[in-house]
């Protein structure tokens, strides 16, 4: 990285709005940004702050209705805001490219990835194809895919989701832009695909020298891969700086309501829980007077923070250039603060509430091809789960880990009796419920084993009213049968997951995310269940939203020592709300422990690398790099001995192609299945080290 | 946390309440001009219809002695006939008046039980899947592949022409094409969080399907309801025209077309008039849902 170049882009008081039937809409305010050569930016915020129009005002793709109001942008000495749309295009792709969430949806999936490739060289540069397809081979092996040739010839169907962003960053590469804006590029990706596109993200400008803009809403990933950072708030950026400063010495109210919103190794369910940051983000419109984020702040001062708009300012006593918006960040002292919220009572853990013995979940495809015919073979199995083991206790959290097409899902379907199990015994308060579809279950079986589903916006019917829906739940478990009395129920209900009682008339498309995902754990505890599952109930909410709708599900499993059923991708969240952790791979449990237990040695190695893959937003939080080669296997054609053999970075011969392992007990309860002996396991060290309470930055600051 | 006494009344759930809530997706048709026009139009033939005994200048069926011969000066358009008077001598304008009222008691019920027909087998073949599924959909594909006007004269020759048969003969051509759009959307909503939550608290398939999936069909369904009842309203005209329609002497603005046209090079305001009126009330129609569509896609 040169400094002392001309910087690639720099905007200047930018603002920019959009305009709608209602009128005028304010999307962002005041943006001011330098990039320099070989730089990467983070932007980071929550939904609704402007991040993703900052990149569209950049590349000058605003839609019919956006438009910039004033500033400028400068990319390489010319205005952009001044240039035709003919003088764009020649920018656009060739000298900014700009890489979007959905690779799927990035790519033409009636081209081959060759014709799609050479497109962009072809477009911008005067080169023969020969060229353009040599660029295009190569681009591809620059960005780690294997066996670039086949690739070339390949569809995008044919590719798989990590393959296919990869896919995305070498075109976005070919015409060796001077720019990359890069938004949410690995928000649609499993885990250790993630940590494979971040680590390649991270490479690029060392590689070629690119600038890039990285937008997120995920500081971790902020953190492991760019240089500077700015952190946006409802349009307008609240604090900018280095990543050592900004993550390290966080000067604005907001930035520290952020880190005090996610489930870091420092946070604790019990001792030290996350503290959510109270209020809404405002409408565009909305907006209040002074600073936006006042409403919100805890240390707001009336007759100053709400009157006028402000500049960032350059914090002081800082030697790298890191800038804030905030009239008091000086008076407020963050270190006397308790980061986390008030620590809270941990459960006593009871009576098994959930029994899972050797489970099996088998799906049967009926292959009606010809070959299939004639081969005799014409069922196969999809080996959903297999060999399940494991127990929940009353009032415990066990969470279920692992990606997409691990089996976790097929798993909450048979618990819940929308599948019936193949073999094998899952037995709930005593009785057997493997067997039993939900409808030949009792009111009371169903009543004491409910869900709270992943996606907020799919969980309730648009048709019908919030209070409409809650009752019927309640009338469905028989709890009560006089209107009257349900309808106080639905009261309490709403009043337990603190939404305000006149939602009982709204319908769901008045609701926000959080608000939804609210209604859906107020249906399912309506039946006073023993036992809740919830799959992925938060990744699809803003951090700070997250945060509150965790606090709640744990609040209310407090109170009613529910036992509580997490599947989820994300081992942090999990780290932080669970008591005990069941890795699952390609249906089969490889490791199962306390928490504690599968945060440290000895891991199985595919824990070691789910650990490494979950980014942590703690500079000082040291991790050891795994980045998994190659994809999920399909569960049609499982390897034959060690479901992860294909991808292990631990491999140690044949016995792992051709021998399903043993399950290894490490201490009671504590299970691995892997073929490496013990001992060698209990030798790895520690993926995540999080260094002593003593031994922090900001804490020797202190003194 | 405190739990306060109840303050929010319960809910008062009143036809008042679902009459406002009509009124007010009317006022957001205000906005496309198309569906304006388009609802006028029907809403002047629901008026005519209603009104008819007294819009109606003469009896529809009653042939006006002097002017029952074909050709003569009067039978064309006068100030006693205002749109003349067709073959045998009966009003024209009359007779277009009452035979609204065969349209538009015929067409909207017709459509009512092709759809309740094809959204049960939609319903049932999207939702269930399997064999349920195969055998719903391969009678659709049968029905569909005869062509729709061999169909009519098939159904009604065997079963005899009259109202009732009227409305079998058009559930059975057009509730194959409802229940394709209705699988359609159902396998696509069957798919959403909230039918296995209702799943999973041991809803009964009917209700899952009628209460949770159906109502969130009705966006694509509510306009293809307005286009189809034009087709509809086509129909009846044709079977009229094919003689297959209502039996005479009734009015039926197909039959009077079917009546007159041998007379039409000579007398064309014998078939125009009731051409004129079946046009503008599909045009009624189409245009409703023209304006539905894009009110439904501007939100």
């Amino acid at each position: 990285m040169n400094k002392d170049q001309a910087p690639v882009l720099i905007c200047k008081d930018l603002c920019i709005s959009y305009y709608t039937r209602a009128g005028e809409i304010p999307a962002v305010v005041d943006f001011s940004l330098t990039v320099k050569p070989g730089e990467t930016i983070g932007i980071v915020g929550e939904s609704g702050c402007g991040k993703s129009t900052v990149a569209m005002a950049i590349m000058r793709y605003m839609g019919a209705n956006g438009g910039i109001k004033s500033g400028s942008i400068t990319f390489k000495g010319r205005d952009l805001t001044q240039l035709s749309e003919r003088e764009l295009r020649s920018i656009r792709g060739a000298e900014i490219a700009m890489i979007y969430q959905e690779p799927f949806a990035s790519l033409n999936p009636s081209l081959k990835i060759k014709t799609q490739l050479m497109e962009v060289p072809l477009a911008h540069e005067n080169i023969s194809k020969d060229e353009a397809r040599q660029r295009a081979a190569q681009m591809l092996s620059d960005v780690n895919l294997p066996d670039p040739e086949r690739m070339m010839e390949s569809y995008p169907h044919q590719l798989s989701g990590g393959q296919q962003q990869r896919v995305v960053i070498a075109m976005g590469l070919l015409s060796n832009p001077s720019l990359l804006l890069l938004d949410e590029p690995t928000t649609a990706l499993d885990v250790t695909v993630e940590a494979g596109i971040v680590k390649l993200v991270a490479d690029i400008s060392k590689k070629f020298g690119t600038s890039q803009i990285y937008i997120s809403h995920n500081l971790g990933l902020i953190l492991e891969t760019c240089d500077r950072v700015f952190v946006m708030y409802s349009g307008e950026v609240v604090e900018e700086g280095t990543i050592d400063s900004l993550f390290t010495w966080p000067k604005h109210p907001y930035t520290h309501g952020l880190f005090a919103c996610i489930p870091l190794p420092t946070a604790d369910k019990n001792a030290a829980p996350l503290k959510p940051i109270r209020g809404q983000l405002p409408l565009p419109f909305e907006r209040p007077r002074g600073c936006y984020y006042h409403p919100r702040c805890d240390h707001f001062k009336p007759g100053l923070c709400d009157l006028e708009r402000f500049k960032m300012v350059h914090v002081e006593d800082s030697a790298a250039d890191h800038r804030v918006r905030c009239l008091r960040y000086k008076e407020i002292d963050h270190r006397r603060e308790v980061t986390g919220g008030e620590a809270k009572e941990a459960i006593d853990l009871g009576k098994r509430v959930l029994n899972v013995n050797g489970m099996k979940k088998y799906y049967e495809v009926r292959d009606s091809s010809l070959r299939a015919l004639f081969a005799g073979k014409r069922i196969r199995q999809v080996k959903a789960n297999e060999e399940l083991n494991f127990t929940a206790r009353k009032g415990e959290t066990v969470a279920i880990v692992g990606e997409s097409g691990c089996g976790k899902s097929t798993f909450a379907k048979v618990l819940m009796g929308l599948e019936t199990g193949t073999a094998g015994e899952v037995r709930h308060n005593g009785k057997e419920i493997s067997e039993v579809a939900v409808r030949d279950r009792s009111a009371k079986q169903i009543s004491s084993l409910q869900m709270v589903f992943q996606n907020p916006f799919d969980t309730l019917n648009p048709s019908h009213s919030i209070g409409g829906q809650i009752s019927r739940v309640i009338k469905k478990f028989g709890a009560e049968t006089d209107k009257q009395k349900i309808f106080d129920r639905v009261m309490n209900l709403l009043d337990t997951v603190k939404l305000p009682r006149d939602f009982y008339f709204r319908k769901p498309r008045q609701l926000s995310g959080g608000q939804k995902q609210r209604i859906g754990i107020a249906r399912a505890f309506a039946g006073n269940p023993s036992m809740v599952i919830a799959d992925e109930p938060v990744s699809a909410l803003d951090v700070s939203v997250a945060a509150a709708v965790t606090e709640l599900l744990m609040d209310i499993q407090r109170e009613h020592k529910t036992t509580l059923l997490f599947i989820s991708h994300d081992l942090s969240v999990v780290r932080y709300l669970s008591d005990r952790i069941v890795v699952m791979y390609l249906g089969h449990i490889i490791e199962r422990g306390t928490t504690e237990e599968i945060f440290a040695p000895p891991y199985h190695p595919y824990t070691e690398a789910l650990l490494s893959a979950v980014p942590i937003a703690d500079p000082e939080v040291t991790k050891r790099e795994i980045v998994l080669e190659g994809n999920l296997p399909s569960a049609m054609k499982p390897p034959k001995g060690c479901p992860f053999c294909t991808r292990c970075h631990r491999r140690i011969g044949d016995i792992c192609d051709n021998d399903l392992p043993p399950e290894q007990t490490v201490v009671d309860r504590h299970i691995i299945k892997c073929h490496i002996p013990l001992e060698e396991l209990r030798r790895v060290l520690p993926v995540i080290t999080v260094p002593d309470v003593s031994e922090r930055l900001h804490v020797e600051q202190r003194e | 946390m405190p739990i306060t006494t109840s303050t929010t009344e319960m809910p008062t759930a009143g036809y008042g309440a679902a009459f406002l809530r009509a009124l007010k997706s009317f006022a957001l048709l205000r906005e496309s001009w198309v569906g304006m026009v388009g609802t006028f139009l029907i809403l002047f033939w629901i008026l005519v219809a209603v009104f008819a005994p007294w819009l109606a200048p003469f009896d529809p069926n009653a042939s006006i002695q002097p002017f029952a011969k074909p050709g003569m000066e009067a039978a064309k358009i006068s100030g006693t006939f205002w749109l003349g008077t067709d073959h045998i001598g009966r009003d024209i304008l009359s007779r277009v008046i009452w035979g609204s009222r065969t349209v538009l008691i015929y067409a909207p019920l017709a459509t009512l039980c092709a759809y309740t027909v094809g959204i049960l087998m939609g319903l049932a073949a999207g939702y269930r899947g399997g064999w349920v599924d195969d055998v719903l959909s391969r009678i659709a594909d049968i029905i569909l592949s005869f062509p729709v006007l061999v169909l009519y004269i098939i159904i009604i020759a065997t079963i005899g022409a009259s109202g009732i048969n009227i409305i079998i003969a058009i559930t059975f051509a057009s509730s194959p094409g409802i229940m394709r759009i209705v699988r359609g959307l159902t396998l696509d909503l069957r798919n959403r969080d909230y039918v296995a939550a209702a799943q999973t608290r041991g809803e009964s398939d009917w209700r899952v399907m009628i209460v949770e999936i159906l109502p969130n069909a009705r966006g694509p369904l509510i306009v293809d309801a307005c286009l189809r009842l034009g087709y509809v309203i086509i129909t009846i005209g044709v079977l009229g025209f094919l003689g297959l329609g209502l039996p005479p002497p009734d009015p039926d603005w197909g039959g009077m077309v079917n009546e007159t046209r041998q007379m039409a090079m000579a007398f064309p305001h014998m078939t125009i008039f009731p051409c004129i009126a079946i046009s503008s009330l599909i045009l009624g129609f189409n245009l409703l849902a023209d304006g539905l569509r894009e009110i439904s896609l501007r939100d």
